[in-house]
């Protein structure tokens, strides 16, 4: 009943903003950016830049993600609840990674037969 | 939207029985398709854990996996979702303002790009199946360093094979949404499916945007 009265006060505060139009125009930036960066991976893919050429890539890929997420998926219009959820999924993923990290760089070293 | 829209919606749309009106109906199924989306980021994300911890044990052989693929197919393959992505939010952008039927060209074209998309993963593939690189027992390539190589192209096959699966599955959504908008189905007040589909055609977008650096070019 509590989650019922809570769901029903959220669509209440959502009524003014339920439908939104993200328009056009700033959709057809947000495609021209992620052409852009696209092109920035690759090309900084090409200077072998070592060590620092994960972080980097990785980098633009999250600036990608949040483009798409915020723009092509709305998420930025949308209403807090759905934030909330899409954004849970990325924190237990955060948690199951780190633990998983935890356990493989702290095992005693040994030769895998792999 | 403006109020006004809301209460004619309110008299002239269908919703069931259970919701409130036609709003608390979309609100709900977009919710839905939300809870849906952690599910899709938790699945895809256990691949990506698996990578990360494999990739920092054998970082040598991974990186010779990756210099088994094309990064250019990669590239284009990329910038062909993009696009895509671009023409879904373009369709239900112009079906929220009252322009339906220019809906069906953006959503024709998000289907040629996942046609594209999924035609050049062929040729991909292909080249691997033809040089022996695939998974575990099956690997059978002739010249190679690392004694696990099969171990990437397990990760390879898995998280672009899953991911594959994906773009087959929103193609197919896509031809729905295609032919009910060619029925003139959806309008201004209407677009629920649509904008469904297009939040699951993003994050296929979303997944390759991570999968192409992870697996053409860091390796």
């Amino acid at each position: 009943m509590a989650q019922n009265h809570s769901a029903q006060k959220n669509n209440h505060e959502e009524h003014h903003e339920g439908h939104f139009i993200v328009p056009a125009n700033t959709l057809k930036n947000v495609a021209i950016a992620l052409l852009c960066l696209t092109v920035l991976t690759v090309a900084t893919a090409q200077l072998h830049l070592g060590w620092a050429a994960a972080p980097i890539a990785f980098l633009i890929a999250f600036i990608k993600a949040m483009l798409v997420m915020s723009y092509f998926m709305g998420l930025k219009f949308d209403s807090a609840l759905n934030k909330l959820i899409f954004g849970t999924s990325f924190f237990f993923l955060a948690v199951f990674y780190i633990f998983c990290a935890l356990d493989a760089l702290t095992r005693i070293k040994e030769i895998s037969t792999l | 939207m403006s109020t006004g829209n809301h209460s004619v919606a309110n008299h002239k749309r269908h919703f069931a029985h259970h919701f409130r009106d036609a709003l608390h109906e979309f609100l709900t199924s977009k919710e839905g398709v939300w809870l849906f989306m952690a599910t899709e980021i938790l699945m895809f994300g256990g691949l990506f854990v698996g990578y990360f911890i494999m990739h920092q044990r054998y970082p040598g052989m991974f990186s010779e996996g990756a210099s088994h693929l094309n990064w250019k197919m990669g590239a284009f393959n990329t910038i062909v979702l993009i696009i895509s992505s671009w023409t879904m939010a373009k369709s239900i952008n112009l079906i929220q303002t009252n322009q339906s039927a220019k809906a069906n060209t953006t959503l024709i074209i998000t289907l040629l790009c996942g046609l594209t998309f999924m035609v050049v993963k062929f040729f991909e593939y292909k080249a691997k199946f033809e040089h022996g690189l695939l998974p575990g027992n099956f690997f059978h390539a002739e010249e190679f360093e690392h004694a696990n190589l099969a171990m990437y192209f397990g990760f390879y096959f898995c998280m672009t094979g899953l991911h594959g699966t994906h773009v087959l599955v929103g193609m197919g959504l896509i031809t729905w949404v295609l032919i009910r908008n060619l029925r003139g189905e959806f309008d201004t007040e209407y677009y629920t499916p649509v904008e469904g589909v297009g939040i699951f055609w993003h994050i296929v977008d979303l997944i390759w945007i991570f999968l192409f650096p992870l697996l053409y070019l860091v390796g």
